[in-house]
Protein backbone atom coordinates (compact mmCIF):
# COMPACT_ATOMS: atom_id res chain seq x y z
CA UNK A 1 0.00 0.00 0.00
CA UNK A 2 3.40 2.15 0.37
CA UNK A 3 3.15 3.07 -3.71
CA UNK A 4 0.14 4.54 -4.74
CA UNK A 5 -2.52 2.70 -7.21
CA UNK A 6 -2.85 4.04 -10.51
CA UNK A 7 -6.68 4.95 -11.92
CA UNK A 8 -6.41 1.38 -13.78
CA UNK A 9 -5.28 -0.60 -10.55
CA UNK A 10 -7.76 1.11 -8.35
CA UNK A 11 -10.64 0.51 -10.65
CA UNK A 12 -9.11 -3.35 -11.06
CA UNK A 13 -8.81 -3.95 -7.70
CA UNK A 14 -12.75 -2.39 -6.96
CA UNK A 15 -13.87 -5.02 -9.72
CA UNK A 16 -12.93 -7.78 -7.68
CA UNK A 17 -14.32 -6.82 -4.23
CA UNK A 18 -17.97 -5.97 -5.62
CA UNK A 19 -17.39 -9.08 -7.52
CA UNK A 20 -16.08 -11.01 -4.87
CA UNK A 21 -19.01 -8.90 -2.28
CA UNK A 22 -21.39 -9.79 -4.86
CA UNK A 23 -20.58 -13.93 -4.94
CA UNK A 24 -20.93 -13.34 -1.15
CA UNK A 25 -18.61 -16.44 -0.31
CA UNK A 26 -16.61 -14.27 2.50
CA UNK A 27 -16.85 -14.38 5.52
CA UNK A 28 -19.03 -11.38 7.14
CA UNK A 29 -16.10 -10.39 8.97
CA UNK A 30 -14.16 -10.16 5.84
CA UNK A 31 -16.85 -8.92 3.60
CA UNK A 32 -17.28 -6.03 5.85
CA UNK A 33 -13.70 -4.89 5.54
CA UNK A 34 -14.35 -5.48 1.84
CA UNK A 35 -16.75 -2.98 1.69
CA UNK A 36 -14.61 -0.68 3.54
CA UNK A 37 -11.82 -0.94 0.88
CA UNK A 38 -14.04 -0.58 -1.86
CA UNK A 39 -15.80 2.23 -0.37
CA UNK A 40 -12.31 3.77 0.13
CA UNK A 41 -11.14 2.92 -3.65
CA UNK A 42 -14.52 4.36 -4.88
CA UNK A 43 -13.61 7.94 -3.01
CA UNK A 44 -9.62 7.88 -4.06
CA UNK A 45 -11.06 7.36 -7.79
CA UNK A 46 -13.49 10.22 -7.46
CA UNK A 47 -10.95 12.61 -6.31
CA UNK A 48 -8.44 11.15 -9.04
CA UNK A 49 -10.90 12.39 -11.46
CA UNK A 50 -11.58 16.11 -9.75
CA UNK A 51 -8.40 17.09 -9.37
CA UNK A 52 -6.83 15.92 -12.78
CA UNK A 53 -5.12 18.54 -14.96
CA UNK A 54 -3.90 17.66 -18.70
CA UNK A 55 -0.39 17.51 -19.23
CA UNK A 56 0.82 18.57 -22.23
CA UNK A 57 4.23 18.55 -23.53
CA UNK A 58 6.83 18.89 -26.44
CA UNK A 59 9.20 16.44 -26.73
CA UNK A 60 12.72 17.94 -28.03
CA UNK A 61 15.45 15.23 -28.75
CA UNK A 62 18.45 16.63 -26.95
CA UNK A 63 22.09 16.76 -27.38
CA UNK A 64 22.71 13.64 -25.92
CA UNK A 65 19.90 12.14 -27.92
CA UNK A 66 17.53 11.54 -24.89
CA UNK A 67 14.70 13.36 -25.08
CA UNK A 68 13.56 16.47 -23.25
CA UNK A 69 10.11 17.86 -22.37
CA UNK A 70 9.85 21.41 -23.03
CA UNK A 71 6.07 23.57 -22.51
CA UNK A 72 3.91 22.96 -25.45
CA UNK A 73 2.49 25.82 -26.99
CA UNK B 1 27.53 9.47 -111.11
CA UNK B 2 27.95 11.80 -108.89
CA UNK B 3 26.33 10.22 -106.18
CA UNK B 4 27.16 10.70 -102.80
CA UNK B 5 28.57 8.18 -99.88
CA UNK B 6 27.01 8.06 -96.37
CA UNK B 7 28.60 5.87 -93.91
CA UNK B 8 26.72 4.31 -91.27
CA UNK B 9 27.22 6.79 -89.37
CA UNK B 10 26.72 9.73 -91.33
CA UNK B 11 23.44 8.32 -92.20
CA UNK B 12 22.29 7.88 -88.88
CA UNK B 13 23.65 11.50 -87.68
CA UNK B 14 21.60 12.65 -90.82
CA UNK B 15 18.41 10.74 -89.88
CA UNK B 16 19.06 11.72 -85.89
CA UNK B 17 19.22 15.22 -86.86
CA UNK B 18 16.16 15.33 -88.95
CA UNK B 19 14.10 13.83 -86.18
CA UNK B 20 15.06 16.34 -83.61
CA UNK B 21 14.09 18.81 -85.60
CA UNK B 22 10.58 18.01 -85.73
CA UNK B 23 9.48 19.83 -83.34
CA UNK B 24 6.24 17.46 -82.99
CA UNK B 25 8.66 15.04 -82.14
CA UNK B 26 10.80 16.66 -79.40
CA UNK B 27 7.60 16.49 -76.83
CA UNK B 28 5.31 13.44 -77.66
CA UNK B 29 2.53 11.47 -75.17
CA UNK B 30 1.82 8.48 -76.77
CA UNK B 31 -0.50 6.01 -75.03
CA UNK B 32 -0.10 1.89 -75.22
CA UNK B 33 0.42 -1.21 -73.32
CA UNK B 34 3.96 -1.73 -71.90
CA UNK B 35 5.78 -4.67 -72.23
CA UNK B 36 9.44 -6.42 -71.70
CA UNK B 37 9.93 -3.76 -68.88
CA UNK B 38 13.80 -4.47 -68.12
CA UNK B 39 15.27 -2.32 -65.26
CA UNK B 40 19.14 -2.48 -65.69
CA UNK B 41 21.84 -2.23 -62.87
CA UNK B 42 22.73 1.04 -64.19
CA UNK B 43 18.71 2.19 -62.96
CA UNK B 44 18.06 2.96 -66.78
CA UNK B 45 14.53 1.63 -67.41
CA UNK B 46 13.99 -0.06 -71.24
CA UNK B 47 10.83 -1.43 -72.44
CA UNK B 48 8.39 -1.68 -75.31
CA UNK B 49 5.16 0.06 -75.96
CA UNK B 50 2.81 -1.36 -78.21
CA UNK B 51 -0.63 -1.69 -78.91
CA UNK B 52 -2.35 -3.96 -81.61
CA UNK B 53 -0.68 -3.73 -84.36
CA UNK B 54 2.81 -1.44 -83.71
CA UNK B 55 5.93 -1.65 -81.11
CA UNK B 56 7.77 1.06 -80.15
CA UNK B 57 11.56 1.23 -78.53
CA UNK B 58 11.43 3.13 -75.61
CA UNK B 59 14.41 4.17 -72.83
CA UNK B 60 14.39 6.06 -69.11
CA UNK B 61 17.07 6.67 -68.06
CA UNK B 62 17.58 6.58 -63.84
CA UNK B 63 17.14 10.57 -63.46
CA UNK B 64 13.56 10.49 -64.84
CA UNK B 65 12.64 6.72 -63.02
CA UNK B 66 13.58 7.32 -59.66
CA UNK B 67 10.42 9.95 -59.96
CA UNK B 68 8.17 7.69 -61.10
CA UNK B 69 5.70 7.12 -57.59
CA UNK B 70 4.80 3.23 -58.39
CA UNK B 71 6.17 0.79 -60.20
CA UNK B 72 5.46 0.31 -64.04
CA UNK B 73 4.90 -3.29 -64.98
CA UNK B 74 4.01 -5.44 -68.08
CA UNK B 75 0.24 -5.51 -69.55
CA UNK B 76 -0.29 -1.81 -67.54
CA UNK B 77 -2.16 0.76 -70.22
CA UNK B 78 0.28 3.80 -69.34
CA UNK B 79 0.69 7.09 -71.37
CA UNK B 80 4.45 7.87 -71.92
CA UNK B 81 5.60 11.14 -72.18
CA UNK B 82 9.14 11.83 -74.04
CA UNK B 83 11.05 13.15 -77.34
CA UNK B 84 12.12 10.85 -80.45
CA UNK B 85 16.05 10.14 -81.11
CA UNK B 86 17.69 7.76 -82.88
CA UNK B 87 20.06 5.26 -81.00
CA UNK B 88 22.94 5.77 -83.42
CA UNK B 89 24.82 2.57 -82.75
CA UNK B 90 21.40 0.29 -83.91
CA UNK B 91 20.27 2.69 -86.29
CA UNK B 92 17.21 2.42 -84.44
CA UNK B 93 14.59 5.16 -83.49
CA UNK B 94 13.41 5.36 -80.01
CA UNK B 95 11.08 7.10 -77.27
CA UNK B 96 13.10 8.40 -74.38
CA UNK B 97 10.97 8.77 -71.78
CA UNK B 98 10.27 11.36 -69.30
CA UNK B 99 7.81 10.30 -67.36
CA UNK B 100 4.97 7.26 -67.00
CA UNK B 101 1.47 7.71 -66.04
CA UNK B 102 -0.91 4.37 -65.31
CA UNK B 103 -4.00 5.26 -67.99
CA UNK B 104 -7.48 5.21 -66.01
CA UNK B 105 -6.30 6.19 -62.25
CA UNK B 106 -4.15 8.30 -61.29
CA UNK B 107 0.01 7.47 -61.06
CA UNK B 108 -0.52 7.48 -56.76
CA UNK B 109 -3.47 5.26 -56.38
CA UNK B 110 -1.50 2.68 -58.94
CA UNK B 111 1.41 2.89 -56.13
CA UNK B 112 -1.12 2.85 -53.17
CA UNK B 113 -2.62 -0.49 -54.56
CA UNK B 114 0.25 -1.82 -55.21
CA UNK B 115 2.30 -1.21 -51.82
CA UNK B 116 -0.92 -2.58 -50.22
CA UNK B 117 -0.86 -5.49 -52.25
CA UNK B 118 2.66 -6.33 -50.95
CA UNK B 119 2.15 -5.31 -47.64
CA UNK B 120 -0.40 -6.98 -47.35
CA UNK B 121 1.26 -10.42 -48.80
CA UNK B 122 3.94 -9.56 -46.66
CA UNK B 123 1.49 -10.32 -43.47
CA UNK B 124 1.97 -6.55 -42.20
CA UNK B 125 -2.08 -6.09 -42.07
CA UNK B 126 -2.55 -9.07 -40.03
CA UNK B 127 -5.36 -8.82 -37.43
CA UNK B 128 -3.32 -11.40 -35.19
CA UNK B 129 -0.45 -9.02 -35.49
CA UNK B 130 -2.68 -6.22 -33.82
CA UNK B 131 -2.51 -5.07 -30.29
CA UNK B 132 -4.66 -4.43 -27.71
CA UNK B 133 -5.08 -0.71 -26.69
CA UNK B 134 -4.32 -0.04 -22.75
CA UNK B 135 -7.89 1.25 -21.59
CA UNK B 136 -6.19 3.49 -19.34
CA UNK B 137 -2.80 5.50 -20.97
CA UNK B 138 -0.86 7.33 -18.44
CA UNK B 139 1.11 8.73 -21.75
CA UNK B 140 -0.29 9.01 -24.97
CA UNK B 141 2.61 10.46 -27.61
CA UNK B 142 1.31 12.23 -30.78
CA UNK B 143 2.92 12.25 -33.66
CA UNK B 144 2.02 15.24 -36.26
CA UNK B 145 2.72 18.22 -37.36
CA UNK B 146 3.02 20.65 -34.03
CA UNK B 147 1.18 23.33 -36.15
CA UNK B 148 -1.67 21.86 -37.71
CA UNK B 149 -5.31 21.02 -36.55
CA UNK B 150 -4.48 17.92 -35.83
CA UNK B 151 -2.17 18.27 -32.59
CA UNK B 152 -4.79 21.08 -31.24
CA UNK B 153 -7.94 18.91 -32.39
CA UNK B 154 -6.16 15.86 -30.30
CA UNK B 155 -5.57 17.93 -27.15
CA UNK B 156 -9.20 19.38 -27.15
CA UNK B 157 -10.80 16.23 -27.36
CA UNK B 158 -8.34 14.10 -24.90
CA UNK B 159 -8.74 17.37 -22.12
CA UNK B 160 -12.04 17.04 -22.69
CA UNK B 161 -12.81 13.14 -22.28
CA UNK B 162 -9.95 11.94 -19.76
CA UNK B 163 -7.23 14.98 -18.80
CA UNK B 164 -5.56 12.28 -16.40
CA UNK B 165 -3.73 11.01 -19.33
CA UNK B 166 -0.15 13.36 -20.28
CA UNK B 167 -0.02 13.95 -23.73
CA UNK B 168 3.49 14.47 -25.74
CA UNK B 169 3.76 15.59 -28.37
CA UNK B 170 6.66 14.97 -31.38
CA UNK B 171 6.28 17.42 -34.00
CA UNK B 172 7.36 15.89 -37.60
CA UNK B 173 6.53 17.21 -41.39
CA UNK B 174 3.79 15.34 -42.01
CA UNK B 175 4.37 16.68 -46.16
CA UNK B 176 7.30 16.49 -48.68
CA UNK B 177 9.89 14.34 -49.38
CA UNK B 178 11.24 14.75 -45.93
CA UNK B 179 7.89 13.52 -43.94
CA UNK B 180 8.37 9.76 -44.35
CA UNK B 181 11.76 9.78 -42.80
CA UNK B 182 10.89 12.12 -39.91
CA UNK B 183 7.36 10.04 -39.13
CA UNK B 184 9.24 6.81 -39.06
CA UNK B 185 11.63 8.26 -36.67
CA UNK B 186 9.30 9.78 -34.00
CA UNK B 187 8.35 6.14 -34.14
CA UNK B 188 11.03 4.58 -33.41
CA UNK B 189 12.49 7.34 -30.84
CA UNK B 190 9.17 6.88 -28.75
CA UNK B 191 9.49 3.42 -28.70
CA UNK B 192 13.37 3.46 -28.02
CA UNK B 193 12.70 5.78 -25.07
CA UNK B 194 9.08 4.28 -24.13
CA UNK B 195 7.95 7.53 -24.03
CA UNK B 196 4.13 6.58 -24.35
CA UNK B 197 1.97 3.30 -23.35
CA UNK B 198 0.14 4.63 -26.81
CA UNK B 199 0.84 6.68 -29.76
CA UNK B 200 -1.15 8.53 -32.63
CA UNK B 201 0.19 9.39 -35.35
CA UNK B 202 -1.58 11.37 -38.74
CA UNK B 203 -2.85 14.34 -39.89
CA UNK B 204 -5.85 16.50 -40.60
CA UNK B 205 -7.62 16.34 -44.05
CA UNK B 206 -5.77 17.64 -47.53
CA UNK B 207 -5.29 15.75 -51.12
CA UNK B 208 -4.32 12.41 -51.96
CA UNK B 209 -0.58 14.31 -52.10
CA UNK B 210 -0.98 15.89 -49.06
CA UNK B 211 -1.54 12.72 -47.47
CA UNK B 212 1.44 10.60 -49.12
CA UNK B 213 3.72 10.12 -46.25
CA UNK B 214 0.97 7.90 -44.98
CA UNK B 215 1.40 5.67 -47.68
CA UNK B 216 5.40 5.59 -47.39
CA UNK B 217 6.39 2.36 -47.08
CA UNK B 218 8.67 3.44 -44.24
CA UNK B 219 6.33 4.95 -42.49
CA UNK B 220 4.31 1.56 -42.63
CA UNK B 221 7.30 -0.66 -41.35
CA UNK B 222 7.93 1.66 -38.74
CA UNK B 223 4.15 1.51 -37.34
CA UNK B 224 4.50 -2.44 -38.26
CA UNK B 225 7.76 -2.67 -35.75
CA UNK B 226 6.66 0.03 -33.15
CA UNK B 227 5.75 -1.96 -29.89
CA UNK B 228 3.61 0.83 -28.80
CA UNK B 229 0.10 0.22 -29.70
CA UNK B 230 -0.49 2.62 -32.81
CA UNK B 231 -3.41 4.61 -33.65
CA UNK B 232 -3.40 5.98 -37.23
CA UNK B 233 -5.56 9.07 -37.66
CA UNK B 234 -5.35 10.41 -41.28
CA UNK B 235 -7.37 12.71 -43.34
CA UNK B 236 -10.88 12.92 -43.12
CA UNK B 237 -13.25 9.86 -42.61
CA UNK B 238 -13.27 8.61 -46.12
CA UNK B 239 -9.55 8.80 -46.63
CA UNK B 240 -7.79 5.59 -46.07
CA UNK B 241 -3.94 4.91 -46.31
CA UNK B 242 -1.42 2.39 -45.91
CA UNK B 243 -0.95 3.35 -42.26
CA UNK B 244 -4.65 3.07 -41.39
CA UNK B 245 -3.77 -0.86 -42.63
CA UNK B 246 -1.28 -1.33 -40.67
CA UNK B 247 -2.00 0.49 -37.62
CA UNK B 248 -3.54 -1.35 -34.70
CA UNK B 249 -6.45 0.72 -34.77
CA UNK B 250 -7.48 3.32 -37.60
CA UNK B 251 -9.10 6.13 -36.42
CA UNK B 252 -11.49 8.52 -39.08
CA UNK B 253 -9.81 11.58 -38.29
CA UNK B 254 -7.61 12.84 -35.43
CA UNK B 255 -10.24 13.52 -33.02
CA UNK B 256 -12.01 10.06 -33.38
CA UNK B 257 -8.03 9.01 -32.44
CA UNK B 258 -8.91 10.79 -29.09
CA UNK B 259 -11.56 9.51 -28.36
CA UNK B 260 -10.51 5.74 -28.91
CA UNK B 261 -7.49 6.24 -27.23
CA UNK B 262 -8.99 7.42 -24.37
CA UNK B 263 -12.18 6.76 -21.69
CA UNK B 264 -14.75 9.32 -21.19
CA UNK B 265 -14.57 10.79 -17.64
CA UNK B 266 -18.20 10.98 -17.33
CA UNK B 267 -18.70 7.18 -18.28
CA UNK B 268 -16.12 6.26 -15.52
CA UNK B 269 -17.80 7.98 -13.19
CA UNK B 270 -20.73 6.46 -13.83
CA UNK B 271 -18.75 3.27 -13.63
CA UNK B 272 -17.61 4.35 -10.38
CA UNK B 273 -21.38 4.79 -9.18
CA UNK B 274 -22.69 1.26 -10.31
CA UNK B 275 -19.78 -0.23 -8.28
CA UNK B 276 -20.38 1.94 -5.20
CA UNK B 277 -24.22 1.07 -5.36
CA UNK B 278 -23.46 -3.02 -6.25
CA UNK B 279 -21.08 -3.15 -3.48
CA UNK B 280 -23.75 -1.68 -1.13
CA UNK B 281 -25.93 -3.81 -2.43
CA UNK B 282 -23.86 -6.98 -2.24
CA UNK B 283 -23.22 -6.07 1.35
CA UNK B 284 -27.06 -5.33 2.81
CA UNK B 285 -27.76 -8.72 0.71
CA UNK B 286 -25.65 -10.14 2.94
CA UNK B 287 -26.37 -8.96 6.61
CA UNK B 288 -29.91 -9.49 5.49
CA UNK B 289 -28.94 -13.31 4.99
CA UNK B 290 -27.28 -13.57 7.76
CA UNK B 291 -30.23 -12.00 9.97
CA UNK B 292 -32.46 -14.09 8.79
CA UNK B 293 -30.17 -16.83 9.45
CA UNK B 294 -30.27 -15.89 13.10
CA UNK B 295 -34.08 -15.32 13.17
CA UNK B 296 -34.48 -18.44 11.83
CA UNK B 297 -32.40 -19.82 14.83
CA UNK B 298 -34.03 -17.87 17.32
CA UNK B 299 -37.16 -19.20 17.04
CA UNK B 300 -36.57 -22.67 17.33
CA UNK B 301 -38.31 -24.59 20.37
CA UNK B 302 -34.81 -24.67 21.80
CA UNK B 303 -34.40 -21.83 22.68
CA UNK B 304 -37.56 -20.13 22.82
CA UNK B 305 -38.59 -22.48 25.65
CA UNK B 306 -36.04 -25.09 27.09
CA UNK B 307 -38.83 -26.93 29.00
CA UNK B 308 -40.61 -28.09 25.80
CA UNK B 309 -36.89 -29.44 24.87
CA UNK B 310 -36.46 -30.94 28.72
CA UNK B 311 -39.96 -32.74 28.65
CA UNK B 312 -39.32 -33.90 25.39
CA UNK B 313 -36.25 -35.84 26.56
CA UNK B 314 -37.89 -36.77 29.49
CA UNK B 315 -40.39 -38.36 27.98
CA UNK B 316 -38.14 -40.31 25.41
CA UNK B 317 -36.39 -41.52 28.85
CA UNK B 318 -39.40 -42.82 30.50
CA UNK B 319 -40.40 -44.79 27.59
CA UNK B 320 -36.97 -46.18 27.53
CA UNK B 321 -37.14 -47.28 31.43
CA UNK B 322 -40.75 -48.59 30.61
CA UNK B 323 -39.08 -50.58 27.63
CA UNK B 324 -36.13 -51.96 30.08
CA UNK B 325 -38.10 -53.02 32.75
CA UNK B 326 -40.63 -55.25 30.35
CA UNK B 327 -37.48 -56.72 28.15
CA UNK B 328 -36.35 -57.79 31.93
CA UNK B 329 -39.39 -59.11 33.12
CA UNK B 330 -40.50 -61.27 30.11
CA UNK B 331 -36.33 -62.71 30.11
CA UNK B 332 -37.13 -63.54 33.95
CA UNK B 333 -40.28 -65.57 32.82
CA UNK B 334 -39.28 -67.69 30.28
CA UNK B 335 -35.46 -68.36 31.94
CA UNK B 336 -38.62 -69.70 34.98
CA UNK B 337 -40.14 -71.95 32.40
CA UNK B 338 -37.03 -73.19 30.96
CA UNK B 339 -35.91 -74.22 34.36
CA UNK B 340 -38.95 -76.38 35.62
CA UNK B 341 -39.06 -78.43 32.06
CA UNK B 342 -35.46 -79.02 32.60
CA UNK B 343 -35.78 -80.42 35.45
CA UNK B 344 -38.78 -82.12 34.97
CA UNK B 345 -37.10 -84.23 32.34
CA UNK B 346 -34.12 -84.57 34.26
CA UNK B 347 -35.80 -86.22 37.10
CA UNK B 348 -37.65 -88.74 34.80
CA UNK B 349 -33.92 -89.80 33.44
CA UNK B 350 -32.49 -90.00 36.84
CA UNK B 351 -31.77 -94.13 37.23
CA UNK B 352 -32.58 -93.62 40.91
CA UNK B 353 -36.13 -93.16 40.03
CA UNK B 354 -35.82 -96.19 37.21
CA UNK B 355 -34.62 -98.63 39.95
CA UNK B 356 -37.64 -97.21 42.47
CA UNK B 357 -40.28 -98.59 39.56
CA UNK B 358 -38.08 -102.39 40.59
CA UNK B 359 -35.74 -102.28 37.87
CA UNK B 360 -32.03 -103.24 38.37
CA UNK B 361 -28.97 -102.71 36.63
CA UNK B 362 -26.54 -105.44 36.30
CA UNK B 363 -22.61 -104.68 36.09
CA UNK B 364 -19.89 -107.11 35.26
CA UNK B 365 -16.03 -106.09 35.50
CA UNK B 366 -17.06 -102.39 36.49
CA UNK B 367 -19.53 -102.52 32.82
CA UNK B 368 -23.15 -102.35 32.37
CA UNK B 369 -24.66 -106.05 31.08
CA UNK B 370 -27.27 -105.15 28.55
CA UNK B 371 -27.88 -108.56 27.17
CA UNK B 372 -28.22 -112.20 28.34
CA UNK B 373 -25.31 -113.12 26.01
CA UNK B 374 -22.80 -111.37 27.69
CA UNK B 375 -22.97 -113.72 30.57
CA UNK B 376 -21.56 -116.95 30.92
CA UNK B 377 -22.54 -119.54 33.78
CA UNK B 378 -20.68 -119.33 36.51
CA UNK B 379 -19.51 -115.92 35.88
CA UNK B 380 -19.58 -113.29 38.69
CA UNK B 381 -21.96 -110.26 38.57
CA UNK B 382 -23.30 -107.31 40.75
CA UNK B 383 -26.71 -106.57 41.01
CA UNK B 384 -27.48 -102.83 41.66
CA UNK B 385 -30.91 -101.83 42.86
CA UNK B 386 -33.01 -99.47 45.57
CA UNK B 387 -31.16 -99.60 48.48
CA UNK B 388 -28.09 -101.65 47.94
CA UNK B 389 -26.24 -103.91 45.68
CA UNK B 390 -25.86 -107.84 45.41
CA UNK B 391 -23.13 -109.81 44.52
CA UNK B 392 -23.97 -113.13 42.67
CA UNK B 393 -22.77 -116.15 40.54
CA UNK B 394 -24.31 -117.16 38.06
CA UNK B 395 -26.00 -120.23 37.75
CA UNK B 396 -27.25 -120.73 34.03
CA UNK B 397 -28.35 -118.43 31.42
CA UNK B 398 -31.71 -118.77 28.83
CA UNK B 399 -31.75 -117.17 25.71
CA UNK B 400 -35.24 -115.63 24.55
Amino acid sequence: MNKPMTFEQSLDRLDQIVKSLERGDAPLAESLGLFEEGAKLICSCGAMLDKAEQKVVQLRKGEDGKPEELPFE
Amino acid sequence: MDEMVFTVSQLNTRIKMLLEADPALSRVIVRGELSNYKIYPSGHHYFTLKDADASLRCVMFKSAADKLRFRPENGMSVTVTGRISVYPRDGAYQLYASDILPEGTGDLQVAFEQLKAKLAAEGLFDAAHKKPLPPFPRTVAVITSGAGAAVHDIIRVMSKRWPLTKIVVLPVRVQGTEAPPEIAGALRYANQYKIADLIITGRGGGSIEDLWAFNDERVARAIYESETPVISAVGHEPDVTISDYVADRRAATPSNAAEIAVPDISEVRELLGGLKIRQGQAVRKKLTEYRRQLESLVSRPALTDPEVYLGTKRMALDYARANLVRAAEKNTAVRKQDYVTLAAKLDALSPLKVLGRGYSITEKDGKIVRNAGEVQPGDRIGVRLTGGKLDCTVKGVTHE
